[in-house]
């Protein structure tokens, strides 16, 4: 089959690999149609995330046609179209039984600080990811679920992390009406966030971002006040004057590791890998945040230590509210807003290019070429 | 002049938003928000264990030591071989996750396993290509001039060291082998 490999930082390629094969008895294999590539990805493309294996195969979000099931495997059958949420979860160990599936105790041998993700390093479980013709699914009875028939395709692959992990980082936020909402960061969660927080009420939201186009996208897509910080000599200034000198009521972290606006902060972490991450768009949360108010946090960063200013959280007595979002809890829910025409997930696609391009895809996300906000893979079987 | 609390007393026009925004308030309810309580012990997974069965070990599997014993589902892709399997090994096998040690040594481990596996690739049938698996050569087709200036992006301060990271390894080996040469000299 053919899949995306990696071959170290900034260096993908298309190689030929064994179809994977049932490796527990609750295992599914399944033939990928779509595909996408997450800015969480870009972290491990830049070579950021600890035990990232040349020759691993990227992709937590995908959607496919189940092409062999384990024996044990007792919810789905050859031939079901599936979408596949981004954890790899068994549903009964102590966190899982808690609703905190991305949490789960018994899929990663290497990090007990996280649980198992598709594609996504050793860190987190070594397992290959979706962006090939197959991927093996894991406890399969578990994770992946029917595509309903009424849910567009592209719908049901947002749902598998981008849309998932916007509106679980609106619930972190603890939103209630009239608050005040800033979401740092335009991408693909972060433009889900900022929608998400109007169905929990909120009376403002403001997104910020430095590329023009994606804040543009946060206007027509989530209905939001928007803030290019890079025009602007502080944003924590212009945010506390907007918001009577107090600060938002609740700041959302959509950007996580690399994120921009601190060059020192940037090059530490995304160029020579000291930090976990760049907390700018943290430490911007954590002073613009009102006192007494809630950081949510679900951008992504590694494991090693970042230079969070952690004494601002501590005396503005903040909530700081965290996770990697447990997808599949959030999908009902979400359901019946995309019935109801609440939003149409798809909307912020731009790009679609097939596999053998996957590398160039890669570069133009990376380096925001294009307009690009967030690109679909297809592959043979689902073009 | 001081901060009064009744100056920051403001009314949501409810009518207003719902008009505006779709689906404004559907979720006012945390009853509502699917992740709200953040535990819940009524959630059904499909599961039909109480424990997963375990996938058989066919060849000896790292672990962080912060686990007891080998969880019973686990990624087997990319097993740990070469200089870079050494370096990885010693992180899992010393150092708790809680350690700086355990996560430096992984990404030393990244860059040694970049390095070898480059140089394994030119020996084999698919040697690496640098610029090809950069995916620069799809920038015709990507607008990159109009994409990158005039538009006050504040990652331009960096991104022009993006291809030292990319061609790191063979710069390293170049000034390597010069200051080799001039030494001899």
């Amino acid at each position: 089959m053919q899949a995306m490999v990696y071959r170290g930082p900034y260096k993908i390629r298309v190689e030929e690999k064994d179809i994977p094969k049932i490796e527990h008895p609750n295992d599914a294999i399944v033939r990928v149609t779509r595909a996408a590539i997450c800015g969480s990805d870009l972290h491990l493309y830049h070579g950021m995330m600890p035990d990232t294996r040349v020759g691993t195969t990227f992709g937590h979000e995908f959607i496919g046609v189940v092409h062999e099931v384990g024996p044990s495997v007792e919810n789905l059958r050859v031939g079901d179209r599936v979408m596949v949420p981004f954890n790899i979860y068994c549903g009964t160990c102590y966190f899982c039984a808690r609703g905190l599936y991305s949490n789960c105790h018994n899929v990663n041998p290497n990090a007990t600080a996280v649980g198992g993700i598709y594609g996504y390093s050793h860190t987190c479980g070594g397992y290959d990811g979706g962006q090939a013709e197959f991927v093996r699914v894991p406890l399969a009875d578990v994770g992946p679920s029917i595509i309903p028939d009424w849910l567009h395709e592209e719908d049901a692959l947002m749902l598998t992390d981008a849309l998932a992990t916007g509106y679980f980082g609106a619930q972190l936020g603890d939103i209630a009406e009239g608050d005040t909402v800033v979401v740092f960061g335009a991408g693909p969660v972060g433009l889900f966030a900022a929608r998400s927080a109007w169905f929990m009420g909120a009376g403002r939201v403001i997104v910020v971002d430095h590329l023009d186009y994606r804040l543009e996208k946060a206007k027509d897509f989530a209905f939001a006040e928007v803030i290019n910080f890079n025009q602007l000599d502080d944003i924590v200034v212009e945010l506390k004057k907007q918001t009577d000198w107090l600060g938002a009521d609740v700041v959302i972290d959509a950007v996580g590791a690399e994120a921009d606006g601190n060059l020192l902060q940037h090059v530490s972490a995304s160029k020579l890998k000291l930090q976990g991450g760049s907390p700018v768009a943290l430490n911007w949360a954590i002073d613009s945040v009102r006192k007494g108010g809630t950081v949510s946090v679900m951008g992504a960063y590694g494991p090693l230590f970042s230079a969070v200013k952690f004494g601002d959280a501590m005396n503005k007595g903040l909530t700081i509210r965290t996770n990697q979002a447990p997808a599949k809890r959030q999908w009902p829910r979400l359901f019946e807003h995309i019935q109801a025409g609440h939003f149409s997930p798809r909307d912020i696609i731009t790009h679609r290019i097939p596999l053998e391009h996957i590398a160039e895809g890669y570069h133009m996300f990376s380096s925001k070429l294009d307009d690009c906000i967030k690109t679909v893979i297809t592959t043979e079987e689902g073009a | 002049m001081p901060y009064i609390d009744s100056d920051h007393e403001s009314v949501t026009d409810r009518e207003g938003l719902r008009a505006r925004i779709p689906g404004w308030g559907a979720d006012l309810d945390p009853a509502d928000r699917p992740s709200v309580p953040k535990e819940r012990r009524d959630l059904e997974t499909g599961a039909h264990w109480t424990i997963p069965p375990s996938q058989p070990e066919l060849r000896p599997r790292e672990r962080s030591i912060e686990h007891e014993m080998l969880p019973p589902v686990f990624g087997t892709v990319a097993p740990l071989r070469g200089l870079s399997g050494a370096v990885r090994r010693l992180a899992y096998s010393r150092y708790s996750e809680g350690r700086a040690a355990h996560w430096l040594l992984l990404i030393l481990g990244d860059r040694v396993d970049a390095w070898e596996s480059h140089a394994r690739s030119l020996v084999e049938r698919a040697p690496d290509n640098p610029i090809a698996e950069s995916g620069v050569l799809g920038e015709p087709r990507m607008r990159p001039i109009a994409s990158r200036l005039g538009n006050n992006r504040a990652d331009l301060k960096h991104i022009w060291m993006d291809p030292l990271v990319l061609a790191g390894p063979v710069v390293l080996l170049v000034a390597l082998a010069v200051i080799r040469k001039l030494k001899t000299k």
